[in-house]
């Protein structure tokens, strides 16, 4: 995928060569970038390299590591069939981001969908709230330290325990 | 740690509606998630100006069982019986892309004899999801004679399904390396008996509909997805190319040996419904062809990868080979380790799109899978298409963007 290495580097050079790192993996390119530099680097994707599709926005949750989360973008030419990955580090204490939705028009739900299973915000965002738990859940679903949610079984013995713990829908 | 508010108020969400709604000029109506047109479990709050809409706001989330948090707690071989039930008349297709994600990461080889077994399948799992859309379709448009000769074109599919993996439906069929067991020996007659019998069933069910004066009424010109403004909006798929825009992920990035098979692309040109239904049509006959060729190129051969650090060793060899004995127990107790990494594939699914995002972490379990289903994607888009339209011509243009709520959900 030669075509997506110069397109990394064509980034790395219009942004900032030292804070702009490029990895490989099995023949996919993916630019590791500050979030400061994330809604230009969507622009020149668009506009300069010519990368019309944004074929994925999502989230990895490396706790309890930090630079907790990684924002992880894949886009893809339709012209020249080269895609290319775009990774933005964030810090556990202020998750944000900005939205690429000015650049992007579909990157709205997929935000959603990251800020409602991750907890991360997105800067100027026109519409920012939980699009697949319900809007009153608390928590953020797919973080590692978010159990994975066996409920425990109310028998006879136990019944006034998990009465008094359990939330229902009235609370 | 900040974490934004999650009590939200009426004010937070009177953005959702205009202010005449607030006035009382138009009414909101819920079209809850119970509801026999919105194919599935999909809620949407309309803005209704007497019976035409303002806005629409969709509602998501009533079918989200949690399958990417799940797959994280199994290892790749158990996480693969949760991909079925994505999309779930794609069940195969939802299969394929993590297989081949799981195979690239880890760099597994797939034998000539799978590769051209998936690729027979998937097309027929592709006609039978097309089926499942005509079918719908039509009930949706009140011509209710279309949906069970659709479902009785199906049965034959899913009886073909069940002749090879013993399920009509969540078969889990693809492995990581390859296919479960090889094909039977009947699946070569059934499969050319079905493709026997089937052009011709199609063409009786577009005399039904294509020229049909009323269907052409309820779908031209309505639900325009704009060429230009298509990609953007990230719709991919059968809408996408009723809109004009040639852009097939079988063609684009060719997996499992599509670029060795002779197929067309069938392209729409106005992006209204009545061209997502033909492109659609069409795609059904392509289909057809890629399963003939796929039968004739049918090679000999292993139907899965012999490295046997990821797949496990047939039955009979655990009788005589310590080694076999080992990778069975390695397999079955823990899995097999996946290299720290991530990688993203995507392939072609009856929606469009289908993307899977995989990250190893060197455990024998996905540290991270994420599903960039096509579903999502297009439902974004619901509410600018269906804008100016009656109520009536929204559930033609629901059910001919194709949304399956497991998808849109997962």
């Amino acid at each position: 995928m030669t075509s997506s290495d110069k397109d990394a580097n064509f980034l790395r050079n219009k942004l900032n060569k030292e804070r702009v790192f490029i990895e490989e993996f099995r023949g996919e390119t993916r630019v590791i970038l500050d979030r400061q530099m994330l809604l230009e680097a969507c622009q020149l994707l668009r506009d300069d390299l010519k990368y019309d599709l944004l074929a994925a926005l999502t989230a990895v949750d490396d706790w309890p590591n930090d630079p907790r989360f990684r924002v992880v973008y894949q886009f893809f030419c339709t012209s020249t069939c080269q895609s290319i990955g775009l990774e933005v580090r964030l810090y556990d204490e202020d998750p944000s981001v900005s939205s690429i939705e000015a650049v992007f028009p579909n990157a709205n739900w997929h935000e959603r969908e990251v800020y409602d299973m991750f907890g991360i915000a997105f800067d100027n965002h026109s519409d920012l709230r939980r699009i697949i738990m319900p809007h009153d859940w608390e928590g953020h679903p797919l973080r590692k330290d978010y159990p994975l949610g066996d409920e425990e079984v109310q028998f006879s013995f136990n019944f006034d325990e998990i009465d008094r713990r359990k939330r229902y829908a009235s609370d | 740690m900040q974490q934004p508010e999650m009590e939200l108020t009426v004010d937070e969400l009177r953005h959702l509606v205009s202010d005449r709604a607030i006035k009382g000029e138009t009414m909101v109506l819920n079209l809850g998630p119970q509801h026999p047109s919105t194919h599935g479990v999909l809620r949407l709050l309309l803005e209704l100006d007497g019976e035409k809409i303002i806005n629409c706001v969709p509602d998501i989330g009533f079918l989200h069982t949690g399958i990417e948090k799940n797959m994280e707690a199994k290892s790749f071989e158990k996480a693969l019986v949760m991909t079925d039930r994505m999309d779930y008349l794609n069940n195969l297709g939802n299969n394929l892309v993590y297989c081949l994600a799981i195979e690239k990461l880890v760099d597994l080889d797939v034998p000539s004899r799978a590769q051209v077994i998936r690729v027979i399948l998937t097309e027929l799992q592709r006609i039978s999801s097309h089926l499942v859309f005509l079918g719908t379709h039509a009930l949706d448009l009140a011509a209710m004679s279309v949906f069970l000769y659709c479902f009785r074109e199906r049965e034959m599919i899913l009886d073909i399904l069940e002749m090879c993996s013993g399920q009509r439906m969540m078969t889990s069929y693809f492995r990581p390396g390859g296919i479960w067991r090889d094909v039977p020996a009947e699946f070569e007659d059934a499969v050319k008996q079905f493709m026997g019998s089937f052009p011709d069933r199609i063409r009786q069910y577009e005399d039904l509909l294509s020229n049909n004066p009323l269907y052409i009424d309820r779908t031209k010109g309505i639900g325009v997805i704009p060429k230009e403004k298509a990609l953007s909006w990230g719709i991919t798929g059968p809408s996408l190319r009723a809109s004009g825009v040639d852009f097939d992920a079988r063609r684009a990035t060719p997996y499992s040996g599509y670029e060795q098979y002779e197929f067309d692309v069938p392209l729409g040109s106005n992006g209204d419904v009545y061209d997502r239904y033909i492109v659609r049509i069409e795609e059904m006959y392509q289909s057809l062809k890629i399963i003939q060729q796929g039968l004739e190129r049918l090679p000999e051969g292993p139907f899965r990868s012999s490295n046997r650090k990821f797949v496990p060793p047939p039955r009979s060899e655990l009788g005589h080979s310590m080694e076999a004995v080992i990778h069975h127990f390695k397999l079955w107790t823990e899995g097999f380790p996946a290299p720290k990494g991530d990688v993203f594939v995507q392939v072609e699914s009856p929606r469009g799109i289908l993307g899977c995002y995989l990250v190893g972490d060197g455990g024998p379990k996905p540290y991270r899978v994420h599903f960039r289903t096509p579903s999502f994607a297009s439902m974004q888009v619901l509410p600018f298409i269906s804008r100016g339209h009656f109520v009536a011509d929204l559930v033609a243009i629901i059910s001919s963007l194709d949304p399956v709520l497991g998808d849109v959900d997962r």
